[in-house]
């Protein structure tokens, strides 16, 4: 076959973009160099514009009604800036793992919102500033998620939909060797699954 | 040590301390991917005097032999390289003009040739010679195929030091380490032990940390957060194919494997808190709890018996190092010296560990003996992390920063020779020096 034929026909017919596909039928089929078809004439069709292109007079502006709804919108909790879940980050002093004051209600939220959505999944991940060895730093950001977790399976959220890990130095927040940016790589983060 | 059986004609000051900067790019053309420089400080007490002559028709393989041989024995700082720019070519042991190496106080003579074979292959000898006696210590011939020459220069090189020193050498062996690279990505590498023919066994765009050697020098185990969470993987260096064997609920790192490969500690936190289990290499079977504690227990490290482990606890208060029987029992700490002594490895003679303590605000690579608990700092620089002993014993590979960014570093075992191994790719980290594999 005329590979050369064949693409010439096909590009005739896209000329003809509205074409009908019988047209194809027509096409001639070309085998060892001879021809056994004989190709149609090309037929020009007229093509109407897909979107009539507006004349500027036909320009009005149309004031559009305020949707009303009568649902209520679902705003998922986890991600409504408004909403305490959103916040996810629990931050330690130097060589501790207590949760201070301040962040008590964010880790009492989260153990709250696991235990009434029973398919919640959860898992915290320690961090740990980068000073000292690699792999006691993963055992002190350990400390730090289970410190959250504790806290929540003590509210009565199921261990087992609470999965914590430690991401030791690895992954800092700030990559900076400040204490300004220590302070924000000791700390907690909890993700659910999913996310 | 000494062993050639003169009298030492030339003793350097045993304070005597030098700079050598060797650009090995300049040595080994094109072979290696990442520009290493290999900064040298301080030397041996008594520096044997060295010629290594260039090889016979070493000028046409990619890899001058004797440039190798000499920039191992040099980063020992147990050798002193004579000047062989100026001599004769001296190929053949009735060629060696003893009588000019003398005037020049030189010990030893290595000569050597290189023949391409028709099939492709490299035969390459050569011969020690001891200058005062005239009379051959050592000699040997390889047959090598192109991609071998180097590693065969390393094992001329680890033949001469263990004739001359007295103790196996290390330099045909390989070290792994993780770059962290400028695009954030990870690599795990496989090196020659001068940091050359560096391999990337596996990339990650998630960090990978503590990566060890098995005793066959086969496979490797690590930890790696590909998963979003620490997981403990094997991977053979010769197949690529690897096994996540301690993926428990929780976090698990810090592997270390046993004297006989079938077994690794390793830290998981499933019980809660980071504990020490052991496991079988295959994945299969239930981690054996070794010891209880409230407190963090992590780095494991298996003594050369198999039958004790070290490893750091904070279950007195700071981290400090403790021993503990794999057969169960008491832990029984080892360090008192400081509120900071971590990451704990054996000596291959199980007779010391290196360590990490903190003095101030610096971390610092120290020994200590177990019979007498002397400890010797041997480094000052500020972080030093994740100490590691070549095969021998003679020196420890750690990770050091300069300017804030990662490089690898050795020191020998008595603090009196030092290395820096500067890379370009990126932040170098967790070296680990491979065992001496028979091939």
């Amino acid at each position: 076959m005329s590979k050369i034929m064949i693409l010439f026909v096909v590009l005739l017919l896209a000329a003809c973009s509205n074409s009908p596909l019988k047209e194809q039928a027509a096409a001639p089929v070309v085998e060892g160099g001879k021809t056994v078809g004989k190709l149609p004439p090309p037929k020009m069709v007229e093509v109407a514009p897909v979107i009539p292109s507006p004349s500027p007079s036909s320009l009005q502006p149309v004031q559009l009604e305020p949707v009303k709804s009568t649902a209520v919108v679902s705003v998922n909790p986890l991600t409504d800036p408004a909403n305490i879940l959103s916040k996810r980050a629990v931050f330690f002093d130097y060589d501790s793992n207590l949760i201070k004051e301040e962040y008590r209600p964010l880790v009492t939220a989260h153990g709250q919102y696991v235990i009434s959505n029973a398919k919640a999944k959860m898992i915290i991940q320690g961090n740990t500033d980068e000073r000292g060895s690699r792999e006691y730093n993963l055992a002190l950001g350990q400390r730090r998620a289970d410190a959250v977790k504790q806290m929540m399976t003590v509210l009565g959220a199921d261990a087992s939909r609470i999965e914590s890990v430690s991401f030791g130095e690895e992954k800092p927040r700030n990559e900076g060797t400040t204490e300004e940016a220590f302070s924000q790589n000791r700390r907690s983060d909890i993700v659910y699954q999913g996310e | 040590m000494n062993k050639l059986g003169q009298k030492r004609a030339f003793l350097y000051p045993s304070l005597f301390t030098k700079t050598l900067l060797l650009c090995l790019l300049l040595i080994s053309t094109g072979r290696a991917l990442a520009a290493m420089t290999i900064d040298i400080v301080g030397s041996g007490a008594n520096q044997i005097p060295i010629a290594i002559l260039n090889f016979r028709d070493e000028s046409s393989l990619q890899e001058s032999m004797s440039a190798v041989i000499r920039a191992d024995l040099a980063r020992s700082g147990l050798f002193k390289m004579v000047n062989t720019a100026d001599a004769k070519p001296q190929h053949e042991p009735e060629q060696v003009d003893f009588a000019f190496w003398r005037s020049r106080f030189t010990d030893a003579v290595v000569i050597g040739g290189t023949t391409a074979l028709p099939n492709g292959r490299f035969e390459v000898h050569f011969r020690l010679m001891d200058a005062s006696r005239q009379t051959q210590l050592a000699g040997m011939s390889y047959s090598a195929t192109r991609s071998q020459l180097r590693v065969t220069a390393h094992k001329i090189a680890d033949v001469i030091y263990a004739k001359l020193i007295g103790e196996p050498g290390a330099f045909a062996t390989r070290i792994a380490y993780v770059v962290h690279r400028q695009d954030k990505r990870f690599e795990l590498h496989v090196a020659d032990s001068d940091g050359f023919s560096p391999q990337t066994i596996l990339s990650s765009k998630e960090p990978i940390i503590s990566p060890v050697w098995s005793p066959d020098g086969l496979r490797l185990a690590y930890v790696s957060f590909e998963q979003r969470k620490p997981v403990v993987y094997v991977q053979s260096i010769v197949t690529g194919s690897r096994q996540a064997v301690a993926n428990f609920f929780g976090s698990n790192s810090a592997p270390a494997w046993s004297p006989d490969g079938k077994r690794l500690a390793v830290v998981l936190s499933k019980d809660g808190g980071s504990q020490i289990n052991v496991i079988s290499v295959d994945g299969g079977g239930n981690p054996q709890r070794l010891a209880s504690s409230s407190s963090i227990d992590t780095e494991p490290n298996f003594s050369p018996d198999g039958n004790s482990i070290i490893f750091t606890s904070d279950r007195g208060g700071s981290p400090q190092v403790y021993r503990i029987q794999v057969s169960g029992g008491q832990p029984q700490r080892l360090t008192f010296q400081g509120s900071y002594n971590v990451s704990p490895r054996h000596s291959p003679d199980g007779k010391s560990f290196t360590f990490i303590q903190r003095n101030g605000s610096r971390f610092n690579v120290a020994v200590q003996d177990f019979a007498t608990a002397q400890v010797q700092v041997l480094t000052e620089g500020g972080v030093d992390e994740s100490p590691s002993y070549a095969p021998n014993g003679r020196m420890i590979l750690y990770a050091s920063q300069v300017r804030g960014r990662g490089i690898l570093a050795a020191v020998s075992s008595d603090g009196r020779v030092k290395q820096r191994f500067i890379e370009d790719a990126g932040d170098v980290r967790e070296p680990a020096w491979g065992p001496i594999v028979n091939q």
